[in-house]
């Protein structure tokens, strides 16, 4: 209500603008879309441009643009992790594994390559501290099966409990990523899809660790963990 | 005006996932009347056709709660929903999510490459995300976030702008912050470019 009026305002620059204003909203939509041409753009929405470009703050918003406001993860086209709560090592290890083209994502790569060192430890910092509610949606049915695999492991398919490194509450440490909260759907794409998004260039990356687990486990197993995990706080 | 609605009646009968004739094909009427033959957009009112189900859906919602609340849609569709039920918004929805979309076209066709680009890459240096990330390859839309390929030029450039100057759609959407770091130029490359995708 309160935009209303003050497009109003700025559309008059005097009493026969907002006459006309009022006129056009009765006519029909053709009569309104002429008008519309006349409504000078807002001079503020130009004012309001991020002030400082290059400055955390506006950083910052621009992570939690798609990895949602909170840090605590978004469903767009593709699923956005959740960077809240995150290991700041494991942040800035994938960050410059998407530079170094050793994780191949057609997004991030774009938006990792602009970020100076000290930014992108300024980011990890940042996010470790935050800590909302997980972002939810998974199904509920295969969370008790999750969390024995979690817990214990699959010893007959040679995979391991995920406990034992990423920690009984899934928080992670150093470099191996914390879990808690995940986004089911990224968690499900980036177990079933392993060797394509991940670890390139395995001499260097700790992420090739993972990929002999994901591979022996079967997709309604991966679901199982994904809908765990994501449920942790 | 008479004959747009004739037509488009017309168009509901002969449309085979509509149910109950009567009912439906003035529910149809009705949106058509300003959102333009076949739905396909009309000046101001935005192509229906081939939208997202789900968006659809959603925007009625946020019509009805007053929580997208430019000047036309506070004047226009904040009245028009309101005593529409939630079963005939979800056929509405699903019927106009069916027909074929046509692209607009009516962007500048010289600023279309460099629309594409910051489409697919946004801008990183500046914090401009990309569009891509979320509303998929082709603008095609997924759920409830909206296809934009084909919308035109005019209604998306619109949009743009009032997230900038402070106007809501759906709640906790982040195209408000997504909007007021996008310059005047990079809104007309790239509605310009949304409005060719087919």
């Amino acid at each position: 209500m309160i935009g209303a009026r003050s497009v109003e305002a700025d559309s008059s620059g005097g009493r026969r603008g907002s006459r006309i204003v009022k006129a056009t909203v009765l006519r029909l939509t053709l009569l309104t879309a002429a008008l519309t041409a006349a409504l000078p753009i807002s001079a503020h929405a130009q004012e309001r441009m991020a002030p400082a470009r290059g400055g955390l703050e506006a950083k910052l918003e621009y992570c939690k643009t798609c990895h949602g406001l909170s840090g605590q993860g978004y469903l767009g086209y593709f699923p956005m992790p959740r960077l809240a709560g995150q290991q700041p090592e494991y942040i800035e290890a994938q960050l410059r594994a998407f530079i170094e083209r050793r994780r191949t994502n057609p997004v991030m790569r774009n938006v990792a390559h602009v970020l100076s060192p000290s930014m992108i430890t300024a980011l990890a910092m940042h996010f470790r501290h935050l800590n909302p509610p997980p972002f939810g949606g998974a199904p509920r049915g295969s969370i008790a099966t999750g969390k024995r695999i979690y817990e214990e492991g699959l010893p007959e398919s040679n995979v391991p409990a995920c406990s034992a490194c990423h920690g009984t509450e899934g928080k992670g440490q150093n470099e191996i990523p914390r879990l808690a909260g995940q986004v089911y759907q990224y968690t499900v794409g980036q177990l079933s899809g392993w060797k394509s998004e991940r670890g390139q260039g395995t001499a260097v990356d700790t992420s090739a660790i993972m990929a002999p687990t994901a591979h022996n486990l079967t997709r309604s197993q991966v679901e199982a963990v994904a809908a765990y995990v994501s449920s942790l706080q | 005006m008479k004959r747009i609605g004739l037509k488009i009646a017309i168009l509901a009968i002969f449309a085979s996932t509509v149910s109950s004739w009567a009912g439906e094909s003035a529910a149809v009427r009705n949106c058509t009347w300003c959102h333009g033959t076949g739905a396909q957009g009309y000046t101001v009112a935005p192509r229906l056709a081939g939208q997202r189900p789900q968006y659809i859906m959603s925007e009625i919602r946020n019509f009805r709660e007053h929580a997208r609340n430019n000047p036309f849609s506070k004047q226009y569709m904040w009245g028009a929903v309101a005593a529409l039920d939630p079963h005939t918004a979800r056929d509405l929805a699903n019927y106009f999510a069916t027909i074929q979309p046509r692209p607009a076209n009516d962007g500048d066709h010289t600023l279309a490459s460099r629309g594409r680009t910051i489409y697919m890459d946004g801008i990183p240096e500046a914090n401009i995300v990309s569009c891509y990330a979320c509303h998929g390859p082709n603008a095609e839309g997924v759920r409830d976030i909206p296809r934009l390929g084909g919308l035109s030029y005019s209604y998306l450039k619109g949009r743009l702008e009032q997230w900038g100057q402070g106007y809501h759609s759906t709640p906790g959407s982040p195209m408000p912050m997504v909007a007021t770091h996008l310059g005047p130029e990079e809104v007309e490359a790239l509605t310009s470019y949304l409005s060719f995708v087919k």
